[in-house]
């Protein structure tokens, strides 16, 4: 009963603060002393959070080869649209990438786009979520527009995303012997397994007068299709890498890889490069010394303002 | 009823010599009224014949709502989309079902209508308010004639013109009224006018003499009559019209008019004929509407707002044309968009289409620049602000029973940044309650009782002198010491005082004269005459309270009711009026017995504001006649007689005391009077009062002026206009907080400089100015001559070298008349604007309104006007802020007004302590709206910039939803409501804190554009750093790289923290509340990603299971978080820390000191502080006992020049 009535009392006080603006409250104030023991530790936090970060940042091997006008023959480079538009020119290519530097398994596969507007508002809306999970039981495509439908059937995947997919293709071969590439677990899982449907196969796709990207095997469902799953994760930049494939064995110093692949994908039209990347990763995954920096520099200023608020202190104290 | 009939016997025309002798005769004739504006026609007692067309005139039916059923949905809309924000959302919500919105259509209509909504219920909520207010009024009852003599009552609204009605004691007048008869015989009645001029002291008013027999029900069987008149019009004090009755027309003049909303007063019943209703009326007419009120902040905002509207345009155009570019040049060669398969929105072949549709969808995407949720957000944080106003028990009157209100809830932040007090005096300054606290009686001060303002002076003084000891040399100590005791003597009397039982209006304490003393002081004599003048000397009528046996008394001003009680606490009771004849019992006679002594009154010369005097001439029962006179001082001491100037000088010295202390003074002479004298001059008096003619009252006032001459002077009379309580304090602060105050008063001048004195308004030593107008019937000289009158004034104070001088700007209302005149206006008011205090006197309620916009326009600062009665309604709407006193009998003056409080005191509290808080919330809440949202708002247009211009937003449109809804709304809405910048005790010891708010130091433009390019920084840091840190690479162990929903979120998480954060670095006061809110709103965002990505991925879309999968594990979301949100921090936080030490604000030092919790370890320092933070003032009790000091120091340091040791100057 007392206790009650005390708690019922209390309440009534607390509500009595409420109302009367009195409620206990902490009033912390920037004191000079705290302002420089603020800074202070921003400085000492972000100092070794940064020297951390490019130590991490350095771990990373990377190597990068810039392939698409490479890998246009010679006379055709005048004139790089029509050659790749013309399915009837072998379109095999090989470049050599050089180890510099000793990469530890697994050694992750990027291609890599330039000036491809995949964030383009007409580009990231033409896709049918539903479509992707339920297959052709699901028959509103109209937020696939223009790629809906071909000769009054639907389109499985429909959209520009999927038609539009990247289908060069790459084979690495170290000292002779073909480096296996590991080409599953590069989508989401949580994409494979509840975005995909696991029924539902390509249907009707690449049939028409315009023929985009890649083609999909129709006896795949679209769950296991990850180059597909990957492609349709579109990216925020213009330039942008995505996941090909892993390398699961080491390369050393000095390794040469070369590369064997299918320069199919028109970027040419636009203008946009392609690129072929081998990256190890680290805790903060790939190469990443911005970070690092800008870390390093914030605690810096940091540390300087402290410095700058504690001379000012002592020369104008009150 | 029996003391109605009682004084039915009365003719009190009779005994008055110059107030309502009109002359009786029609000698003047009809009044000529023929052509416009007389037009209107009253058929007494006829009221049918006004159902009907040319006399159907508007019935007494009033409202004073803004809207009525029909008009309130268009009204309140158009009310709404006046302003330009709602403007843009309602056409966004429109545009919004097309497929230009980037957004879906619910996610722009929703908050619209919700915003709307939610306002307009509020204006639907107080204008309904009103209009119970109206059913209230107009369903109070009134007695009318219905028929055959027959009286009935009936509902106000129901009444017509020409009905008769009876009016009963103490009830308000329900429409203009014709007083026929009263039940005084010769047709007197007394009105009270408080609600139309704040007047007290009641006003006579006079019937016609040819209606006096219709004094009974029945004698209005058989009545008709005939009024012709002046159309309504809004003037009080004049009427022309013509009354025709049994074939003969008389002239009607405003003396014969009971306007509505006055009250009837010491009079049992009157009768009259409705002749204006309702809105007609000149109550009525005299309302002006009441214009919805936008405080200045919020007038401001309106234009932050275009200032976004530029930037939202100018980057929608930007866009727009990057689209069109883009679409023109380089779309053809993206293959992968299908250029040539598109629709008109995308068709590279029409640019310039493409480009235009692309600016709608840009407006609405960067729409986040405009705040939507600000409005919305601001309504609810008033509304709470209101509610802690209501809520606040500290302006919580217990007497009465009301707490503070606020109306509108519009105008909270308008508090804190008031610059001018325009005040109404009687009912919100003085209880209009008089009390006899002192007197001088043959050149001997009685009474010691002090004044409220002697009171604090003495307090003051004692704890500066205290102050001094400790400094000053051994042997001025003891001065001080001596100085102090005689101080604290004051003090203590009046602590004493305090336990006696109070009197009503006597509050005299002094035993030498109480108890029957008097009797043993050397001049017992004049002092018997001095009473007695008091008990004779007068207007009232006794009235006999039955419960105590004692009498109360009814006068015409407050003043004369204080006297007679005085004069019987001193044993000289005034028992009885008769129509000849005073009764008084005296107590402490020689025989020490009571005796009833009867005076015979011969004549009585009663005040009037011209003549400043009362005479009466009586024949005691010795049969001696005595001329017994009170007046003005300089009137009486200019009448005195050679011999009669005895204890003028000492009299002089107590009046000039009195003065100084606050109270109103008069002084008593008398002389006595030769039989054959007195009969020479009284035939003169009556030949001159039978006389017609116009220059009879010339004549009359001559004689008077003969027999009023030659007096002795008895004392003077000390009376305290009764302050409210804590008045001078409350005066005092809002003058160190720098308030100008200025008087608007309905008053007679005099009336008007004592309570100046007593709110230390006015003190001994300011230059008063006094504007008035000279007699002169052209009109352009009379304006000539106040131009030179204020001219001059000018001069003057410019001429003046003394720092301490100070001016005040008396001003009566005819010559304000002059004044407010459009020529004239500005140098008036610049004037006025050099003075410490102006007192504006016998001011219309048209002019109060008048002199309101004046100030509020010509000078363009913020103006609150604070008032009870309905004549103060006119300035409580033309004010920027109006204020009303409840509690009081008229509520017109609360229900125009914004706020309501119960007594003027709490004024300080609302607006030192509310004001200031509401508005520092309020300006710190609309800066950082802007800040939230031009840091959100720019990375969607950065992004535009990376994605072709294409219109595509890289966050999710549920983060976007919520952005404004739920993820940093909470947080600065407790700021809003809850934010201290210094606690409530410390804003009334610091008044000057205050004056940040009408310095507008928290909402200029510099503050506002530091805040945007704040905001403009923030955006930059979160998008490119983000940018760039999540470029290319994985962003994981695992290799994957970041997709668009995986660099939305994390520059949204990014956000969500910079802001809050930097809310938090604004707030300088947590409760738990803000704790819960600020940390909460991050807690919950994360909550939502963890929910949101739990869905079915048909919900979620690219969001399922960001979190939990992909960001979570990632170290570099962890730590993007943090390096962004504390760069973004960084500068603002270095220059705050920089401001407070460097260049710190008042109330960064106050809280400073109660950091280091100073206040109590140095008392000395903190009040040093105290008084170093008060604002050069020149009013108040302050300044007043300042003035005291310095004059009281020169005093000292002359007297003893050789032993003052000069202390070390005060290390400051």
């Amino acid at each position: 009963m007392d206790t009650d009535r005390e708690r019922h009392r209390a309440r009534e006080t607390a509500f009595y603060l409420f109302t009367q603006q009195s409620l206990p409250a902490c009033k912390p104030v920037l004191t000079p002393g705290w302002v420089i023991a603020i800074f202070l530790f921003m400085g000492v936090i972000f100092i070794p959070v940064g020297l951390v970060t490019l130590r991490a940042s350095h771990c990373v091997v990377e190597i990068v080869d810039r392939y698409d006008i490479d890998c246009v023959p010679e006379p055709s480079r005048m004139d790089k649209v029509s050659y790749i538009q013309d399915d009837s020119i072998p379109k095999n290519c090989s470049r050599f990438m050089k180890v510099h530097k000793y990469m530890k398994a697994p050694i992750y596969i990027y291609y890599q786009l330039d000036n491809y507007y995949q964030n383009h508002r007409r580009y990231v809306k033409s896709r049918s979520d539903k479509q992707l999970l339920d297959g052709q039981k699901y028959h509103d495509t109209s937020s696939c527009q223009p790629v809906e439908s071909n000769n009054n059937r639907p389109i499985v995947p429909c959209g520009l995303i999927a038609w539009s997919l990247f289908n060069d293709t790459f084979e690495f071969i170290r000292e002779g012997a073909e480096l296996k590439v590991n080409r599953k677990n590069i989508a989401w899982k949580s994409d494979r397994s509840h975005k995909f449907g696991k029924n539902v196969y390509p249907f009707n796709f690449q049939n028409g007068t315009l023929i985009g990207g890649g083609k999909l095997n129709p006896e795949i469902p679209l769950s296991d299709q990850e180059d597909l799953i990957v492609w349709m994760r579109t990216s925020a930049l213009p330039s942008f890498r995505k996941l090909y494939g892993r390398i699961e064995e080491d390369l050393d110093v000095d390794d040469v890889v070369v590369v064997n692949l299918m320069n199919n994908y028109n970027t040419y039209s636009f203008g946009g490069k392609k690129k072929l990347a081998l990256s190890t990763s680290s805790w903060l995954g790939g190469k990443n010394d911005f970070l690092g920096h800008a870390c390093v520099f914030a605690g810096c200023s940091s540390l300087t303002l402290a410095i700058i608020f504690m001379l000012l202190h002592v020369k104008y104290r009150r | 009823m029996t003391r109605g009939r009682i004084r039915a016997r009365l003719r009190l025309s009779h005994l008055y010599t110059f107030a309502c002798t009109r002359p009786e005769a029609t000698e003047e004739g009809p009044h000529s009224i023929e052509g416009p504006g007389y037009s209107r026609i009253v058929h007494c007692n006829q009221p049918l014949m006004h159902k009907k067309k040319p006399f159907k005139y508007r019935s007494n039916y009033i409202s004073t709502t803004k809207y009525n059923l029909f008009t309130f949905l268009p009204k309140a809309l158009y009310e709404q989309f006046h302003r330009v924000a709602n403007l843009y959302f309602l056409s966004a919500a429109i545009v919004s079902v097309t497929p230009l919105s980037p957004f879906s259509a619910v996610s722009m209509i929703a908050p619209l209508v919700f915003v709307v909504g939610l306002s307009m219920a509020k204006e639907a909520l107080e204008d309904w308010r009103r209009f119970m207010q109206d059913i209230k009024v107009n369903s109070r009852k009134v007695k009318f004639h219905k028929e055959e003599g027959v009286f009935d009552y009936k509902s106000w609204k129901k009444l017509q013109v020409g009905d008769v009605v009876k009016v009963e004691k103490d009830q308000f007048f329900p429409a203009d009224l014709l007083l026929l008869s009263s039940s005084y015989e010769d047709g007197i009645c007394y009105v009270e006018t408080m609600n139309l001029d704040g007047e007290t002291n009641l006003k006579v008013k006079r019937a016609l003499e040819v209606t006096l027999p219709l004094d009974e029900d029945a004698s209005f069987k058989n009545f008709t009559g005939k009024i012709k008149c002046e159309d309504p019009n809004p003037s009080l004090y004049t009427f022309i019209g013509n009354f025709e009755y049994d074939h003969e027309i008389y002239a009607l003049d405003p003396s014969q008019i009971l306007l509505r909303d006055s009250k009837l007063r010491n009079t049992a019943f009157v009768y009259g004929v409705v002749i204006f209703t309702g809105h007609d009326s000149k109550v009525m007419q005299n309302a002006t509407k009441s214009p919805s009120k936008r405080s200045r902040i919020e007038r401001k905002m309106d234009y932050i707002i275009y200032v976004l509207f530029s930037l939202l345009l100018v980057i929608s155009l930007v866009s727009s044309i990057g689209f069109a570019v883009k679409t023109k040049f380089d779309m053809p060669d993206w293959w992968y968009l299908q250029p040539q398969n598109t629709d008109d929105y995308y068709d590279p072949r029409k640019p310039v289409l493409s480009g235009v549709t692309h600016l709608i969808t840009a407006l609405m995407l960067y729409g986040y620049l405009i705040p939507i949720s600000l409005y919305v957000s601001i309504e609810v944080v008033k509304v709470l602000q209101a509610t802690f106003i209501n809520q606040d028990i500290q302006m919580y009157d217990e007497e009465t029973g009301n707490p503070a209100q606020a109306r509108t809830s519009n105008l909270n932040e308008e508090l804190g940044q008031v610059d001018t007090i325009l005040s109404d005096k009687t009912g919100t300054l003085t209880c209009n309650q008089m009390d006899f606290l002192k007197c001088s009686i043959a050149g001997t001060a009685y009474g010691m009782s002090s004044s409220e303002v002697e009171l604090a002076a003495a307090q003051q003084m004692a704890s500066d002198l205290e102050d001094q000891d400790v400094e000053r040399s051994t042997d001025f100590r003891q001065k001080g010491k001596q100085q102090e005791i005689e101080l604290e003597t004051v003090v203590i009397s009046e602590d004493e005082m305090v336990h006696k039982s109070p009197i009503k209006g006597f509050s005299f304490e002094d035993s030498r004269v109480m108890e029957g003393n008097w009797l043993n002081e050397p001049n017992a004599d004049v002092i018997m005459l001095f009473f007695r003048i008091l008990a004779i000397c007068h207007t009232a009528v006794p009235e006999l309270n039955e419960e105590t046996g004692s009498y109360t008394y009814e006068s015409e001003s407050p003043d004369e009711a204080a006297f007679l009680v005085a004069a019987r606490e001193f044993g000289f009771e005034f028992c009885k009026r008769t129509q000849s004849s005073v009764f008084v019992r005296e107590r402490y006679s020689a025989s020490g017995q009571t005796i009833e002594r009867e005076f015979k009154l011969l004549n009585m010369l009663e005040f009037t504001s011209k003549r400043k005097r009362m005479t009466v001439i009586v024949r005691d029962e010795d049969g001696q006649i005595l001329v017994l006179c009170k007046g003005a001082d300089s009137i009486i001491f200019d009448r005195l007689s050679k011999n009669g100037r005895l204890y003028e000088e000492d009299t002089t010295r107590h009046l000039n005391e009195y003065g100084e202390a606050g109270l109103r003074t008069l002084a008593l002479a008398y002389k006595r009077l030769g039989e054959s004298e007195y009969s020479a001059w009284n035939n003169e008096f009556q030949e001159a009062k039978t006389t017609i003619g116009p220059d009879r009252d010339l004549m009359l006032e001559n004689i008077a002026e003969m027999m009023e001459r030659d007096l002795i002077l008895v004392g003077a009379t000390a009376v305290e206009d009764k302050l409210q309580k804590g008045v001078p304090q409350c005066i005092d602060k809002l003058a160190q907080a720098g308030l100008k105050i200025w008087v608007l008063t309905g008053d007679k001048v005099e009336t008007a400089i004592n309570i100046g004195y007593a709110c230390s308004l006015l003190r001994q030593g300011m230059k008063q100015i006094c504007i008035t107008e000279i007699s002169s019937d052209a009109k352009e000289v009379v304006k000539e001559n106040i131009l030179l009158q204020m001219t001059n004034a000018s001069q003057m104070i410019k001429l003046e070298r003394d720092p301490h001088a100070a001016f005040a700007l008396i001003i009566d209302g005819k010559t304000l008349a002059y004044a407010l005149e459009d020529d004239v206006k500005q140098q008036f008011l610049v004037l006025a604007v050099q003075c410490a205090s102006v007192i504006c006197c016998r001011v219309s309620p048209k002019q109060k309104a008048l002199v309101t916009r004046l100030v509020k326009e010509g000078t363009g600062k913020t103006t609150l006007a604070i008032g009870d009665g309905a004549n103060d309604v006119g300035m409580i709407k033309e004010a920027d802020i109006g204020v009303g006193i409840s509690g009081v009998e008229g509520m017109q003056a609360v229900m125009a007004s914004d706020f309501s409080i119960a007594q003027f005191r709490f004024l300080e509290r609302l607006l030192v302590v509310h004001g200031h808080w509401c508005y520092k919330r309020i300006a710190q809440m609309v800066c950082y709206f802007f800040y939230k949202n031009i840091a959100f708002g720019l990375t969607l247009f950065y992004f535009e910039a990376f994605a072709g211009f294409s219109g595509q937003s890289i966050y999710d449109d549920w983060y976007m939803l919520l952005f404004n809804v739920l993820l940093t709304s909470l947080p600065v809405i407790s700021l809003g409501v809850f934010e201290q910048d210094v606690s409530s005790e410390v804003c009334l010891q610091f008044p000057a804190v205050y004056q940040q708010g009408p310095k507008n130091l928290f909402f200029d433009w510099y503050k506002i554009l530091g805040w945007m390019g704040n905001g403009l920084y923030s955006s930059l840091i979160i998008f490119f750093l983000n940018i760039i840190i999540f470029y290319d690479q994985a962003f994981r162990e695992e290799g994957q790289t970041a997709s668009m929903p995986a660099l939305g979120t994390t520059m949204f998480t990014c956000i969500i923290w910079a802001l809050n954060c930097q809310i938090a670095f604004t707030m300088s006061h947590f409760t738990w509340i803000q704790h819960l809110f600020i940390w909460g709103s991050i807690a919950t965002w994360y909550l939502f990603l963890f929910v949101y990505g739990r869905l079915s991925p048909s919900i979620s879309g690219n969001a399922y299971q960001i979190l939990v999968e992909a960001l979570a594990p990632a170290p570099i979301y962890w730590l993007a978080t943090l390096l962004v949100t504390i760069a973004c921090n960084l500068p603002y936080l270095a220059h705050i820390s920089y401001q407070r030490c460097f260049h710190p604000l008042d109330h960064h030092i106050i809280q400073e000191i109660k950091y280091y919790k100073k206040d109590v370890e140095d008392q000395r320092m903190w009040t040093r502080e105290r008084s170093r933070a008060r604002e050069r003032t020149m009013i108040g009790f302050s300044a007043r006992v300042d003035a005291k000091i310095r004059q009281l120091k020169g005093k000292l340091q002359r007297k003893q020049p050789s032993s003052e040791i000069h202390s070390p100057a005060r290390s400051s």
